[in-house]
């Protein structure tokens, strides 16, 4: 337990949290970059998956692209991308690397929602006169809320808990305290950043599975519902991605 | 080397020129290659066996005291959502600068995934096949270990397969502390901008991932060959 109240020490240090090296300014690179590339990705992976969906096309391509990615480790990504000349480029690499983890789960999840969609319901509500515009906007995106949702959650996960990693290329974010720890040999240093590191990426879980019961369109989180999401197969459910970081 | 550069200086060019791909460092580092490609192998093959001992009893737990599941599943998948860096981080205190300490980590995140695709594979079992089995006279163990796990073992082995996968990418995080297998060779030549290695050590990395994805998926139609004799009555 002694490590445990040093650790406590170091957090409840002011200087600790104050300049350059501080954990404010750590927390404030890490919401950033992790942020940027949350929008990037799905600015990029939404309305690509959205259409293929719509259209019916590329099923092969959204489902394989997640288990791909599953077997390419972010580390070697983020190693590979500091050896470019981007690493004079600011947060750029981080930003690439979490953007490319970020899209396969966002792109399988929306593609599978709109799949899933009843195809009785689409055809009824072709039959009642809306239009291709209509049947997507107020029919399928709304039934492939959850599942789109679900998406975002776990690359929202999926990118905070990356953006720890690139600590160990020396990019920013909270990852640095533990690796500065690691290199002082400071072990309350690294488990207080851990703590804070595990603290941030249960938090943002915690907000947007909150934000997702509030925020669906059909209010349908039933107690059975979520009973039943429990024991889904995960090959079938897409909604848990692999975890490569 | 200096003394031998008037004489083959081709031979010298592509590692001093510090090229991606470089056969010369193929061949003067195979050593350090395959050592560290044991170990990974080594360090995720034990990782989602403990993994499989641990994630077996647990799902069994839930299955038979529903008042379980919610937390088994709960507790895994809470885990499941802390960084890598951070797990190995917390752990440290706990079991020091070991392999023991990138394997447990690496076992906690396995959990998830096979504790739910045993439990999936389970609740698949269709209810007639346990009804004839008991019928037959078969108790609750042997039902379990002839009837329900065989059923079960698509399921099973499908979640084997995604946590092997995603453990032999995490494996190299492992560097932190210098027990990554291939993510040390990463490491290192991130610290010295050493592109071949690097690039070298990512792909054998990569290629380690699809080659155990496909060893079990042969293990698993070794195992189930009745799935495929049922494929093949559905094509006639």
């Amino acid at each position: 337990m002694g490590v445990l109240a040093d650790a406590w020490t170091w957090l409840a240090t002011g200087s600790n949290w104050s300049g350059e090296d501080g954990a404010w300014h750590r927390l404030g690179e890490h919401v950033y970059v992790s942020g940027v590339a949350l929008a990037v990705a799905c600015a990029v992976a939404l309305p690509l998956a959205c259409w293929l969906g719509h259209i019916g096309k590329g099923g092969a391509l959204a489902v394989n692209l997640s288990n791909a990615g599953r077997a390419i480790p972010v580390f070697a990504v983020l190693a590979l991308l500091m050896l470019t000349p981007l690493r004079t480029a600011g947060y750029t690499p981080t930003i690439i690397a979490l953007v490319l983890f970020a899209v396969p789960p966002l792109l399988t999840n929306a593609y599978v929602g709109m799949r899933e969609v009843d195809r009785a319901v689409v055809e009824a509500a072709r039959g009642m006169g809306m239009s291709a515009r209509q049947v997507f906007l107020r029919v399928e995106l709304p039934l492939a809320y959850p599942l789109l949702m679900t998406g975002v959650r776990s690359a929202a996960v999926q990118v905070v808990a990356t953006a720890t990693i690139a600590s160990m290329v020396g990019q920013g974010g909270l990852g640095r305290i533990i690796t500065a720890g690691f290199t002082t040999f400071d072990t309350p240093q690294v488990v207080a950043g851990a703590l804070l590191a595990a603290l941030l990426a249960l938090l943002v879980e915690a907000v947007l599975v909150t934000a997702d019961r509030l925020l669906d369109p059909r209010r349908r989180a039933t107690a059975a519902g979520r009973r039943a999401r429990w024991t889904s197969p995960l090959p079938t459910a897409p909604g848990t991605s692999g975890r490569s970081s | 080397m200096s003394a031998h550069g008037a004489v083959a200086p081709v031979r010298e060019n592509c590692l001093t020129a510090n090229d991606w791909i470089c056969g010369e460092y193929l061949r003067t580092r195979a050593q350090e290659l395959t050592d560290a490609t044991v170990e990974h192998i080594w360090i995720t093959g034990t990782s989602v066996l403990i993994g499989l001992l641990v994630a077996f009893p647990l799902a069994l737990l839930a299955r038979s005291r529903p008042a379980f599941a919610g937390p088994v599943l709960g507790l895994t998948t809470l885990l499941y959502t802390i960084p890598s860096l951070a797990m190995f981080s917390l752990l440290l205190p706990l079991l020091g600068l070991s392999a023991a300490l990138v394997v447990t980590g690496l076992v906690l995140y396995s959990l998830t995934i096979l504790v739910r695709n045993i439990l999936a594979g389970l609740a698949a079992v269709p209810e007639e096949a346990r009804e004839a089995a008991r019928g037959l006279g078969y108790g609750p163990a042997r039902l379990l270990w002839e009837v329900e796990l065989p059923l079960a073992l698509p399921a099973l082995m499908a979640g084997v397969r995604m946590a092997t996968v995603s453990t032999v990418a995490l494996t190299t995080v492992g560097a932190l502390i210098g027990r990554g297998g291939l993510g040390d060779l990463i490491d290192d030549g991130v610290q010295t901008t050493f592109k071949a290695q690097v690039l070298a050590a990512s792909v054998l990395c990569v290629l380690l991932a699809v080659v155990a994805d496909l060893l079990l998926l042969g293990l698993q139609r070794l195992l189930t060959p009745w799935t495929r004799i049922r494929r093949a009555e559905e094509a006639v």
